[in-house]
């Protein structure tokens, strides 16, 4: 219990090294996960450094327990998390939607790997984008960032801890192997450097009759047990006490919109995107690592007097599709690119379409990211 | 140049990413550059086929992915013809030249290093053999500060090999 909770120095570190610093730098006490390859450097790492700090990993019997474990230790007052890979993914998503529904903060990292089903362990596929989105059953929001390098696996976890906290929700890092497994300079701030955000949760001595904890589209304070709030938390439709109603539809109503809007309302001060379209009549979309092969062949073809810009989602949902119509108002052709057939390019070209030419460029072998030669041909291709 | 793509190939138990994060360690913390270390190995630790890729600039790396390796470093005959093709013209062939035997002339310079002899015979322990290859590479390419390797390998393996890592690699020096 004597160690720094933050490391501050500059690194030559693993992505996946650096998540869990990010983590515990954000002040994340309680984790627990089930090993998976791409995702397994973030467990060993927590193991290590968690009891050094006060805090703990736990290794569960599989990963249905390790999200449960995870939403208990949320309401117990903990900054937690767990991490896995898309087969761990698809085991917790009936609980993902149960820490949706009841407004649990916790931080889900996707080390996404080559799939579907257990497919192939180290190589890197953004193929679990609209997963983390719409993978459990109902209407709801999520928050999802997608890093792309070892520094951001550091930055963008603190980001998911904080988002976490102040919306009350599951926010996911939507990581891969090939960023995950990627070493590069990383560089850990001061600890005060660092913003760390908690949750709100009632004064106490507050009558618990009165606690309004659930569905306020401005964020309830938080219940959590062991401060004598009495706070009934159910899955089942609920209103803003926590009162179960299975019969009102217009609580049902209720239950979906607030909960949506939660997200929704703040989508502008969620959302975080890297523009760099000034005067480009071409621009890349994308996100993660096929980012930086898309601002190497911009840069190249703005070399040879190519009007070609970027946009990188870094909140990939809520989904920024204001950030791409003020993009699409400006362009002339907009090329997609991700690490997968295609998951997130129907939603920017229903935004997009209206506006500009809209295409999509898939990587030659998906788990490779786009070649900049590849990007470069598809913008002559495009600009002719 | 100012970025120069390394392509390291191997199989599981060679040292194959201890190589590439020997590299960029000594270029990111040590040889005032920046480098991106990259990796891919089959689900078995060790006998399974292992890559490691890195990336050296004086600029921050934009594209994280070797294309075209400037630097291809061969330790298992098995990864000859995985990699061989993918070689820039006039890039430079590493092998050690105990295990990698079929190699053919070609658009590009062979540095050929009898690292797993000279480590079974002259350290007693041919696990330290890419630490050969990488010495005879920093004396041929100067790719990196010798101090700045030096400070990576003091860096990054486990105490007690310190002394067997950094010999193999001064033995590498003295090759090439």
């Amino acid at each position: 219990m004597n160690e720094k909770r933050v490391l501050t120095g500059r690194y030559f570190m693993m992505g996946n090294v650096a998540c869990a610093e990010g983590a515990i730098a954000a002040g994340c006490e309680f984790t627990a996960g089930y090993p998976i390859t791409p995702a397994t450097e973030i467990a060993n790492r927590l193991a290590e450094r968690l009891p050094q700090v006060g805090g703990g990993f736990f290794q569960m019997e599989d990963e249905i327990s390790a999200i449960a474990a995870v939403i208990g230790a949320s309401w117990a007052g903990r900054k937690a998390m767990t991490v896995t890979s898309g087969p761990g993914i698809s085991l917790m998503l009936e609980n993902i939607g149960f820490a949706v529904g009841v407004e649990t903060p916790c931080v889900i990292v996707n080390v996404q790997r080559g799939a579907p089903t257990t497919g192939m362990p180290t190589v890197g596929v953004q193929g679990d984008m609209v997963q983390a989105r719409r993978g459990s059953h109902g209407d709801y929001e999520i928050i999802a960032l997608c890093p792309s390098s070892p520094q951001e696996m550091f930055d963008h976890t603190v980001i998911a801890f904080n988002y976490a906290e102040t919306y009350r929700t599951p926010v996911f890092i939507l990581s891969d192997a090939f960023v995950g497994h990627m070493r590069e300079e990383v560089i850990i701030p001061e600890p005060e450097k660092i913003r760390t955000v908690y949750r709100k949760i009632p004064e106490s001595g507050t009558d618990p009759q009165k606690i309004r904890g659930f569905l306020d589209e401005d964020v309830a304070p938080m219940p959590i047990f062991g401060k004598g709030f009495k706070a009934h938390v159910t899955s089942s439709c609920h209103d803003e006490y926590g009162k179960r109603n299975l019969i009102d539809i217009s609580a049902l109503d209720k239950f979906i919109r607030k909960l949506s809007n939660k997200i929704l309302k703040h989508k502008e001060e969620i959302t975080i995107v890297e523009r760099d379209y000034e005067g480009a009549e071409i621009v890349l979309v994308s996100y993660g690592a096929v980012a930086r092969a898309a601002a190497t062949a911009a840069s190249q073809a703005r070399k040879e007097g190519i009007p070609v810009g970027t946009l990188r989602l870094i909140t990939v949902w809520p989904f920024p599709g204001e950030e791409i119509e003020k993009m699409a108002r400006k362009a002339k052709q907009v090329i997609v690119l991700e690490n997968n057939l295609g998951q997130i390019y129907p939603y920017i070209k229903a935004e997009a379409a209206h506006f500009a030419e809209v295409s999509f460029l898939p990587p030659r072998l998906v788990g490779e990211i786009q070649d900049p030669e590849d990007i470069l041909r598809k913008i002559r291709e495009v600009s002719k | 140049m100012s970025r120069v793509e390394i392509l390291i190939g191997g199989v599981g138990g060679q040292g194959v990413v201890l190589s590439g994060i020997l590299l960029g360690t000594g270029a990111t913390l040590f040889g005032g550059k920046k480098a991106v270390q990259t990796q891919s190995y089959s689900s078995e630790l060790r006998g399974g086929s292992a890559r490691a890729e890195v990336i050296i600039s004086e600029e921050p790396v934009s594209d994280p992915q070797v294309r075209r390796p400037d630097i291809l470093i061969l330790l298992a005959e098995d990864a000859l013809p995985k990699y061989i093709g993918r070689v820039r013209p006039r890039g430079l062939v590493v092998i050690d030249s105990d295990l990698v035997k079929g190699i053919q002339p070609g658009e590009y310079e062979i540095l050929s290093v009898p690292a797993t002899s000279i480590a079974d015979k002259e350290m007693g322990n041919t696990v330290v053999a890419n630490l050969i290859i990488l010495g005879a590479l920093i004396k041929r390419t100067g790719l990196l500060p010798v101090e700045a390797m030096e400070k990576a390998i003091e860096m990054s393996v486990p105490k007690k090999a310190i002394a067997l890592n950094l010999n193999a690699f001064r033995r590498g020096l003295q090759l090439s």
